[in-house]
């Protein structure tokens, strides 16, 4: 009874031009969050938290890696349950969600490499490592793009979406194991310096608060990209329908 | 019932090479093309090709294997085979498993056994000749398995080979990472059981989930 | 009488839009399905959805017995002879029909056995699809455009076997452009309707 409501509610959701307009509706509110807690997160980072006694001030960009790289990895697992719901229920705009999230990803997956390529030049001396979590990363964002590609290879876009949702749900399996492989493979990197759900931080205390800010507004940010870009994406998808035409002599 | 639609199905694909001949014969010499390459771009240095000969042959027979793959389902698809996977008793899963069984023959199975020709060429030490093909045996399945389901995903697409080595890729790093770790331990002469079983957990894993996504994708890209 | 095939309100969609109005229909054993309609209103997906190739997209299509399909496209391999594409077709779907020699007879090609499935003409391959049917076993026929490209004795043997199949307890449903089955039971006839765009 209660799965069927939750069925019902989900499709009606589902259709475009309830979900257009909810996502006209909170986009803006999600990019206006992101803005303030960037603002404030940026801030902390750059004026707020003291130098590194050993890294200096190059310790800074970190503020945009780690959430960048968290992102990256929490951006997949969102499609991925997109993608169940998609398959499970073939519901177009949650198809069209999924795709959506993949060049925000691979955008993430990219900051995350770029910075941490710009952050070892100093640090370690070289601009590229093949050490497990970048190695890792750029596996990562083949995957983002292979998904990518898939979905544009396809005249017939929702079927280009359904087949691009199977290999996200085949990457979600492999991530793992890709990780803990290469993991094996090499460790050269810094161990990990950030447990959030056991042991103590070797984090100073006075350096957590701006990457929690940044933390969240990249979750905002990516929240809000996703659904304008599906937005986008539904809207020049379903140019010649009836509601979009309605919708667009409405607002001229 | 399904039994017999498999060793149909598997019977039908080697005669079909059979007739083509050469199908077996590319990956092969792919390969030792590859492996006479190396000591031409690196150095006939012993020591050197010993260090890299694990990689190399476990890489070129990774190309090797995607070499194949554009065949795998287009012409069943070409002239209708392939849609009458969805029509009868036989689970569509059943019948991909069966038609990577023959690929994996037809492909796999003569680099396998040529394999360790290829790393005397390279001067592998000789004790790890048996983890070679022992990895080989593991590995080169979930090669065909990954391969086939990058090809199920790409069958509606017309430029599906691009595509294809996109999504092979990065599908099949943890082979190669177990696969040479476990070469190259036994020429340390270390043991290679822990790599060999980690391998064999994927072989595992992959042959229980890839057939459901490949024929999931089959099915899509047939409608 | 047995009941064969039954849809309710089944429909099939592509890119999202439905392809034809939702079909209705009930299929007992001895009788034939003529699906009509003008081109492009899904004639073929429908027969495709009918075989369990393709899923409906609404309603329900059910099977009480194992369909055979024979479509535009020849589903058997160029490169192997005509009696091995068909031993294969009969293992495949388990056969218990004809053997090789025979449904080669019967439809025309016999001595053609040992010739590559290639070299066949167009309405020789047609001929070897319907000797695919009587080696497998299905007992409900969807047969996709099944005069296209025979001759006028071709065509009456499409009549023949239908006929056959028919008496025998099966059923039918074809698709059919220009001659309609000269058969002795009345086919149903159902008229397919493209759908309209969805708004």
């Amino acid at each position: 009874m209660i799965w069927k409501t939750i069925k019902v509610n989900f499709h009606r959701l589902g259709s475009p031009p309830t979900f257009y307009r909810l996502a006209q509706v909170l986009a803006p509110w999600l990019w206006a969050g992101f803005a303030v807690c960037a603002a404030i997160g940026l801030y902390q980072a750059l004026y707020v938290v003291p130098p590194d006694y050993q890294q200096s001030d190059s310790f800074r960009i970190l503020y945009i890696h780690v959430p960048a790289a968290w992102q990256a990895m929490a951006g997949y697992v969102v499609m991925a349950i997109l993608a169940v719901i998609a398959l499970v229920w073939r519901i177009r705009t949650v198809e069209i969600m999924a795709m959506a999230g993949a060049p925000i990803g691979a955008a993430f997956t990219f900051i995350c490499l770029a910075t941490g390529s710009l952050w070892g030049r100093p640090m370690w001396g070289t601009w590229w490592a093949w050490d497990a979590r970048l190695t890792s990363m750029l596996v990562l964002l083949f995957i983002y793009l292979g998904i990518m590609g898939l979905y544009a290879a396809f005249e017939d876009r929702r079927k280009g979406a359904r087949v691009a949702c199977i290999l996200i749900l085949v990457g979600i399996v492999n991530i793992p194991i890709i990780h803990f492989s290469v993991e094996w493979w090499t460790t050269l990197h810094q161990g990990a310096t950030i447990r959030l759900f056991s042991g103590e931080s070797t984090m100073h205390e006075s350096m957590m608060p701006p990457l929690i800010w940044m933390t969240i507004a990249v979750k905002l940010m990516f929240g809000a990209a996703l659904l304008d870009r599906s937005r986008n994406d539904l809207l020049d998808q379903d140019r010649r329908k009836g509601w979009v035409q309605a919708r667009l002599g409405e607002s001229a | 019932m399904i039994v017999r639609s498999m060793s149909a199905l598997i019977e039908r694909d080697l005669r079909l090479a059979i007739r083509h001949g050469g199908e077996s014969l590319m990956p092969l010499i792919f390969l030792f093309s590859v492996i006479i390459l190396i000591p031409l771009g690196v150095g006939p240095g012993p020591n050197l090709l010993a260090a890299i000969a694990p990689g190399m042959i476990w890489v070129a027979a990774l190309l090797a294997s995607l070499l194949a793959l554009e065949n795998l389902f287009r012409p069943d698809l070409d002239d209708g085979t392939l849609e009458q996977w969805w029509i009868g008793d036989c689970p569509a899963g059943a019948l991909v498993v069966a038609r990577l069984f023959s690929h994996w023959l037809i492909t796999a199975v003569p680099v396998i056994v040529f394999a360790p020709l290829a790393a005397q060429m390279l001067y592998l030490p000789a004790e790890a000749l048996g983890v070679l093909v022992l990895s080989l045996l593991l590995g080169t399945p979930i090669l065909s398995l990954v391969g086939g389901l990058a090809a199920a995903l790409t069958l509606g697409t017309n430029r599906g080979s691009v595509l294809l080595s996109i999504l092979v890729f990065p599908l099949i790093v943890p082979v190669l990472i177990f696969a040479t770790g476990a070469v190259s331990a036994a020429a340390d002469g270390l043991s290679a059981r822990a790599h060999l079983g980690l391998l064999g957990a994927l072989l595992i894993l992959a042959i229980t989930l890839v057939p459901l996504a490949t024929s999931a994708a089959l099915r899509l890209n047939i409608e | 009488m047995s009941r064969m095939l039954e849809t309710h309100q089944a429909t099939y969609a592509r890119s999202g839009e439905p392809v034809f109005e939702p079909v209705d229909l009930a299929l007992d054993a001895g009788q034939a399905l003529i699906v009509l309609g003008p081109n492009g209103c899904g004639k073929t997906t429908l027969l495709r959805m009918l075989a369990g190739i393709l899923r409906p997209w609404q309603g329900k299509i059910i099977r009480h017995c194992q369909p055979a399909f024979l479509g535009h496209l020849p589903a058997f391999k160029g490169d192997l002879s005509c009696r091995e594409n068909l031993a294969f077709q009969r293992r495949f779907h388990g056969g218990a029909g004809l053997d090789e020699s025979r449904a080669l007879a019967r439809v025309g090609l016999a001595g053609l056995g040992l010739r590559p499935a290639r070299t066949l003409s167009a309405g020789q391959k047609r001929r070897l699809g319907l000797a695919g049917l009587l080696v497998a076993p299905g007992s409900l026929w969807l047969l996709d455009e099944p005069y296209a490209s025979l001759d006028d004795s071709g065509s009456e043997l499409v009549d023949h076997l239908l006929t056959e199949h028919l008496a025998g307890g099966g059923a039918v449903a074809l698709s059919a452009h220009q001659r309609k089955p000269a058969i002795a039971v009345d086919p149903v006839r159902l008229e397919l309707k493209a759908a309209e765009m969805l708004p």
